[in-house]
């Protein structure tokens, strides 16, 4: 059986990675038992000075790795340089996914439904220039051109894995900041429950738009709380460049504990809740895609299993796919938010 | 001149070259990394893509040969045949092994599990009793009359791929490709019911 026994869970010992009980609902450490952040910091710093001291010759370079990112730009488009970020979870040490792959292997419909499309077509998409709407149950409604959304907050880099749900994953390292800097600008109401995004739909320079693949524009939502998730983020470039359009120039989302979908790209709109919006897959296939579509090894998608994923570039072909983890690995930080749902059911 | 070409003592051998290309090109593709970011991907919808194409290919033998009197084609249609069953095979085994592992548990629970992949698996268990009966002896074994009923399963099989192929793409609603090969073999067998019927009015 893959639950787990709960006294478990629950024992003193903080444990990593849990597993949802269908009876109990998802089971989460209680908040005692997580290291404070105070804590953590101080013993990266206890590491650092330890580096400092053993690599001696090193310590240039450590410094320079902690003042900014250190990936290595491929040198195609704009930089875009973010600060290492301090927000837990978000600096995955796994080996990057290279950025031919990452930028050649897209599933972005409004150019194609081919994931050799976007990287072919997306260069008419008119990225300048850019507003994003914020609307809805907020106090401020506000317009933000991209040169303000830019400079709203510093640029953070944060290495993220992207699990998507046809079962392949990536390591990318975006360039951005936490979406609820966006957020507190505008002051959502106590009303407002979910956001609801609205992704750029033009026939002029999108064809897949033209097709009726899915009912366009591309909506994606998520609830409050999700959005406020220092982990979300609002993402304009990856490797220390611009976003390519074909990744969701020149401003998306990245969710990273939900499949690839949820994290909309080429944002247009912002529009603050009551209700749970009903995204784009959700409407064209509600068995398939839940609203949630956390990434969840024990909830299989109807047509495949969700068990296991493979790393693009990374597995060799004949190699075995890797264990998908719950919450893609980002349990630790948000698997509070989905205390006691059971998540089979809110899939 | 092509009844000329057909008459060709080589055809069959030509006919065989060109049929392997596609396999030629997806193991130079594989051990060149050549197959784009996720090379098993490609492989498994690439074989499957190539059963389908040798499958109207076979299913077009009959209707061209009446069609043009190109009767010559008929002693190339085994070998199309067969070349179903080859890259079906082939697509299967990308399936159990790039994606699966070779764990068989895993598939034969994958199978009962997912529809589309169930009526893939029956679509080739299928073939592999034609396959198996596709040979001269075979013809006698059973008298001909039987053998006849027997590979107009092909018509059943191509039925199963289809519906394998749409409940595939289903998952993402991506169904234009579909659509070609669906429209291409309903043009490959309303030609036969219109043909049988004219023959029977001479």
């Amino acid at each position: 059986m893959l639950c787990m026994d709960k006294r478990l869970t629950m024992s003193s010992r903080p444990s990593r990675r849990l597993m949802n009980s269908q009876a109990a609902g998802f089971v989460h450490p209680i908040s005692s038992e997580i290291t404070p952040p105070s804590v953590y910091y101080q013993r990266r710093e206890w590491l650092q000075h330890m580096a400092a001291g053993v690599a001696g010759v090193g310590l240039a370079a450590w410094a320079a790795r902690d003042a900014l990112a250190q990936t290595a730009r491929p040198g195609k488009l704009a930089p875009l340089v973010g600060a290492v970020s301090r927000v837990s979870g978000a600096s995955t040490m796994e080996k990057l996914t290279s950025y031919n792959d990452a930028s050649t292997y897209n599933n972005f419909y409004e150019f194609g439904t081919d994931k050799s499309d976007p990287a072919k077509y997306a260069h008419t998409l008119p990225v300048k220039p850019w507003r994003i709407e914020v609307e809805g149950l907020v106090k401020k409604p506000m317009q933000f051109d991209l040169e303000d959304l830019l400079k709203l907050s510093p640029m953070e880099e944060r290495i993220y894995r992207l699990r998507c749900v046809e079962g392949w994953s990536m390591v990318i390292p975006w360039v951005g900041y936490s979406l609820h800097e966006l957020i507190k600008r505008v002051e959502p109401l106590g009303s407002a429950k979910y956001i609801e995004f609205t992704t750029l739909a033009d026939p002029k320079t999108m064809p897949g738009v033209r097709a009726s693949v899915l009912d366009w524009p591309y909506i994606e939502g998520l609830r409050m709380d999700e959005a406020l998730h220092p982990l979300t983020l609002l993402s304009f470039g990856m490797y220390g460049e611009v976003l390519p359009p074909q990744n969701g120039a020149p401003v998306r989302l990245v969710v990273p504990w939900k499949y690839g979908f949820k994290s909309a790209k080429s944002l247009v709109k912002l529009r603050f809740v009551e209700k749970q919006p009903i995204n784009s897959w959700g409407r064209s296939a509600p068995q398939e895609y839940g609203f949630y579509s956390n990434v969840n090894p024990l909830v299989d998608h109807p047509r495949w299993s969700q068990a296991s994923e493979r790393r693009i570039g990374e597995d060799g072909l004949f190699a075995k796919k890797r264990k998908t983890l719950m919450f893609n690995g980002y349990e630790a930080q948000v698997g509070q938010l989905y205390a006691g749902m059971d998540l089979k059911k809110f899939y | 001149m092509l009844r000329t070409a057909l008459q060709h003592p080589r055809i069959k051998l030509l006919v065989f070259a060109l049929s392997l290309l596609p396999l030629v090109w997806l193991v130079w593709g594989a051990a060149n990394n050549a197959l784009g970011a996720n090379p098993a991907e490609y492989l498994i919808r690439a074989s499957g893509d190539w059963t389908l194409r040798f499958l109207c290919l076979t299913l077009a033998v009959t209707p061209v040969r009446q069609l043009f009197q190109l009767h010559a084609l008929a002693k190339l249609r085994r070998m199309l045949g067969l070349f179903v069953f080859f890259y079906a095979v082939l697509h299967a085994l990308c399936y159990a092994w790039l994606d699966m592992g070779f764990e068989w548990f895993d598939v034969a629970q994958d199978i009962a599990k997912r529809p589309f992949i169930l009526v893939g698996f029956v679509a080739l268990v299928l073939l592999t009793l034609l396959a198996g009966t596709s040979f001269q002896r075979a013809v006698r074994w059973l008298g001909g009359a039987a053998w006849q009923r027997l590979h107009r399963t092909v018509y059943l099989i191509a039925g199963l791929g289809l519906l394998h192929f749409f409940w595939m793409r289903a998952g993402k609603n991506n169904f234009a490709e579909v659509w070609v090969y669906t429209a291409i073999v309903a043009v490959l067998l309303l030609w036969r019911v219109y043909f049988t019927k004219r023959s029977k009015a001479i």
